[in-house]
């Protein structure tokens, strides 16, 4: 499966960019910018397991299930085992999040289109009403996380950062090595022709539920992530339907045409709240909202499309 | 049931809320025969050949595939165990290249189930495609999109799909239809030579009776549901209920 993967460009390209914006981050930018790109890439492992399903036309509604799944696993390890343990966090919260995605893929893999779509929201809203009524799980006000360790060491911002920007990479390798395998290119023969692969004598609902525990368990550990950086957990900003919007929004602001637009988009999608917020604190969804009417109506291959256009127009001009 | 036989029905029959699709089919494969399907429209041929991939379950009858009851099996099911299929509307992966299509199919057949991890673009499956693309006389078009082929092509294309995995027993449903002309008898010269070298049994369900003639060792032919005749090309294509309910004259 990793057979010459780090010979593949995109892996090499998403590993310089993922590099420079380490070293940017750490050791030049400014705390409050380091900050959105920690953010941003946590929530883009999140937005590459959407990609992945959305491949195959599964647009997901509920994936806040397994982002808010991930981030409480980490709050409950470290409430009742009292794990800060920054690997096993990481650990706990993609296993957590794809025994979930596992279980309920068995119901999810018979459905498609809106039926899916509808039916994943309906979990991540079942997750949210319960860790909103649930007394020792905070309710609304959530759970506070201590600072991640390592090997007994507490971890600053800087190490966190980079510990996630290694993630990250991993994430890239794993998944690509997955895209480019008959298995991840199945993800665009099943939208194709569903017929057809039952008939080459592979399930498509195995197939489909494959891809939804790797989507499961990239949200799970952007959920882990998240609450080790924030340093606190609750349903609204963790499980609510907003939460899942907002990651369909950037998987549609990202496009779906390489594997390193993920995490671009939640990047610059961090961005564009946090300067929302600064110059329109009381009106900063409609600013939100505009970027994506703007993204729909002149690019609606995404950012990534964006960057294909001017490659192509690169390569024409020096023809 | 005979195991002498490859493939055998026993009173098959299909009925869509109380609409009878088929009944009564009673027939008996041998090893590396090629058998002609033929009948007018309606007559239940791609009913029996849905029925033997699994595609539908019979309301009634059994299906037996080299001395075992496959009847209700599923589609994969038939795959794994040698019965493939080709379609009517070739059921291919239209946005992905030739190449890319027919690799899928390699690695997915069950021979090469531990391929589904490696990348698409091995080496060796890759030699391995160029020889069955050669094979089916679609190499040069190997790079191009599926949807940019003519329907000949595509037809070529799905067969091929269909025969990767060695089947024991291959169902053509119409493979020349929405083909040209011109095309219809490069297309079955090169699939039957192909077929013939692997010994594989082959059903095709076909319109055009020059190309049963010329191409098949039996025939059966479907009317209302039902086998009306099942002879050698020459004695069916006489027979006066063939002329009757399928050739029309």
């Amino acid at each position: 499966m990793f057979k010459g993967i780090l010979k593949d460009q995109s892996v090499q390209t998403s590993i310089g960019v993922i590099f420079i914006l380490l070293i940017f981050g750490s050791f030049i930018l400014p705390e409050w910018m380091s900050n959105n790109f920690m953010y941003g890439m946590s929530r883009g492992l999140a937005v590459l397991g959407l990609m992945i399903l959305w491949r195959t036309n599964l647009v997901s509604f509920g994936h806040a299930l397994y982002y808010g799944f991930g981030a409480y696993a980490v709050a409950l390890c470290q409430k009742f085992f009292g794990v800060t343990d920054i690997f096993l966090r990481l650990l706990i919260a993609v296993a957590a999040a794809g025994l979930l995605g596992f279980a309920l893929g068995f119901i999810l893999r018979k459905y498609r289109e809106i039926f899916f779509a509808m039916l994943s929201l309906a979990f991540s809203m079942v997750l949210y009403g319960l860790l909103a009524k649930a007394e020792f799980l905070g309710s609304t006000d959530g759970m506070s996380i201590s600072p991640s360790t390592f090997f007994g060491t507490e971890l600053g911002r800087i190490a966190l950062f980079n510990f996630i920007g290694l993630v990250v990479i991993l994430a890239i390798i794993f998944a690509q090595a997955y895209l480019r395998s008959s298995l991840g290119h199945l993800t665009t023969a099943i939208q194709d022709n569903e017929i057809r692969v039952e008939y080459l004598g592979y399930s498509v609902e195995k197939a489909i539920h494959i891809k939804y525990v790797i989507s499961a368990c990239l949200a799970g550990g952007a959920g882990g992530l998240m609450a080790a950086s924030l340093g606190q957990v609750d349903p609204d900003s963790m499980v609510l339907w907003s939460v899942s919007g907002e990651l369909v929004f950037v998987t549609i602001m990202s496009g779906l045409g390489n594997i390193l637009a993920p995490f671009i988009g939640a990047v610059i999608f961090e961005f564009i709240r946090t300067y929302a917020f600064e110059w329109a604190p009381q009106a900063w969804q409609m600013i939100i909202g505009g970027t994506l009417l703007a993204i729909i109506f002149f690019s609606p291959g995404g950012l990534w499309s964006l960057f294909q256009k001017l490659n192509f127009l690169r390569k024409k001009n020096n023809e | 049931m005979n195991n002498h036989f490859i493939l055998q029905t026993k009173d098959l029959q299909k009925s869509f809320s109380g609409i009878i699709a088929a009944q009564n089919i009673n027939i008996s494969v041998k090893e590396g025969e090629i058998i002609g399907i033929i009948g007018a429209n309606g007559a239940g041929k791609t009913v029996f050949v849905n029925m033997i991939t699994g595609y539908l379950k019979p309301t009634s009858g059994k299906i037996h595939f080299l001395g075992n009851d496959i009847t209700g099996i599923k589609p994969r099911e038939a795959t794994h165990i040698g019965v493939c299929r080709s379609f009517q509307v070739s059921q291919v992966f239209m946005t992905m290249t030739v190449k890319q299509n027919l690799m899928i199919a390699m690695s997915l057949s069950k021979k090469k189930g531990g391929q589904l991890l490696l990348p698409l673009e091995d080496e060796k499956l890759s030699k391995e495609c160029d020889k069955i693309l050669d094979l089916y006389k679609i190499k040069k078009q190997s790079d191009l999109i599926v949807s940019t082929l003519s329907q000949g092509m595509r037809k070529l294309l799905d067969i091929a799909m269909a025969v990767v995995g060695n089947p024991k027993v291959l169902l053509l449903d119409e493979p020349t239809s929405g083909v040209s002309v011109e095309e219809k008898f490069g297309i079955m010269d090169i699939v039957i030579s192909a077929l013939k070298k692997s010994g594989t049994t082959v059903l095709f369900v076909e319109h055009d009776m020059e190309i049963v003639e010329r191409y098949v060792d039996r025939v059966i032919a479907f009317y209302q549901g039902q086998v009306i005749c099942d002879d050698t090309p020459k004695k069916a294509l006489k027979n006066k209920k063939v002329i009757q309910y399928v050739l029309g004259s």
